[in-house]
């Protein structure tokens, strides 16, 4: 199931223009994020609901408003610790802890809250236009 | 996700192809800790070119497999990395702790 996800954010992020570095940071964000809620608030159970929406939205950027992609993941699993959700330090090499830090690098607003009995993730990724060069 | 496997001389060589995420990385952490804690295979040799995408749990089990190669005193090299393999090893900052070649040649060679 994560794999038809994967794909379909990809056709999604690329259609709204997003480059294709970019593309691939939002698909393993998702991917990452979906991977967190079924290992530890659905403790590996993969058949439980998860609600994701994407919105298009104009969101503030350094003083201004930017073009931005709106992700929102939402699960009815056991509460996250917002405590635990730090990732950990790369310098330890071992197994697991790295797909926080993957979210995080890969997008450019990471917010987590408890709203009604369910936790929402919030992912936004702006949308970088390249302005045509003078002459081009 | 599909590992085919070749054995040459001390060495075994997964092909591996396809997804390796949270659904399929358990079976590449259990083909790798069976060839290098059971078989105690000298050089492990992954060709990660066909591979697609490789979600954290995947890099988990390269990391697991790496760990158990210095357990044992045998090699775990890669090879055919594309630019999404490449981008999660330096995401996780383990380009430089893996030992990486570009082809099979530069794996195999003695």
């Amino acid at each position: 199931m994560l794999c038809v996800v994967r794909n379909a954010v990809g056709e999604l992020t690329a259609k709204l223009g997003f480059s294709e570095s970019d593309c691939r940071a939002v698909v393993r964000a998702v991917d990452e994020a979906l991977t967190n809620i079924i290992r530890h608030a659905y403790l590996g159970e993969q058949e439980q609901p998860i609600e994701a929406s994407f919105h298009r939205i104009d969101a503030p950027k350094d003083g201004q408003s930017g073009d931005a992609l709106e992700i929102i993941l939402e699960d009815s699993g056991l509460t996250a610790d917002p405590e635990k959700m730090c990732g950990r330090a790369l310098e330890d090499v071992r197994p697991g802890g790295l797909g926080l830090h993957f979210i995080r690098e890969c997008m450019d607003t990471v917010e987590f809250s408890r709203n009604s009995g369910k936790n929402q993730l919030r992912l936004v990724k702006f949308l970088h236009v390249q302005t045509p060069q003078k002459g081009a | 996700m599909q590992i085919a496997a070749r054995h040459l001389d001390k060495t075994t060589i997964f092909d591996i192809s396809g997804d390796i995420d949270l659904a399929t990385s358990p079976q590449l952490r259990k083909a790798l800790l069976h060839e290098l804690r059971e078989l105690k295979m000298p050089r492990v040799v992954l060709n990660l070119g066909a591979v697609r995408y490789i979600d954290s749990s995947g890099v988990a089990s390269l990391v697991e497999g790496l760990k158990a190669s210095r357990d044992v005193g045998s090699r775990l090299i890669l090879f055919g990395l594309n630019k999404t393999v490449r981008e999660v090893l330096q995401l996780s900052k383990l380009v430089r702790i893996f030992e990486i070649y570009e082809n099979e040649a530069q794996s195999v060679a003695p």
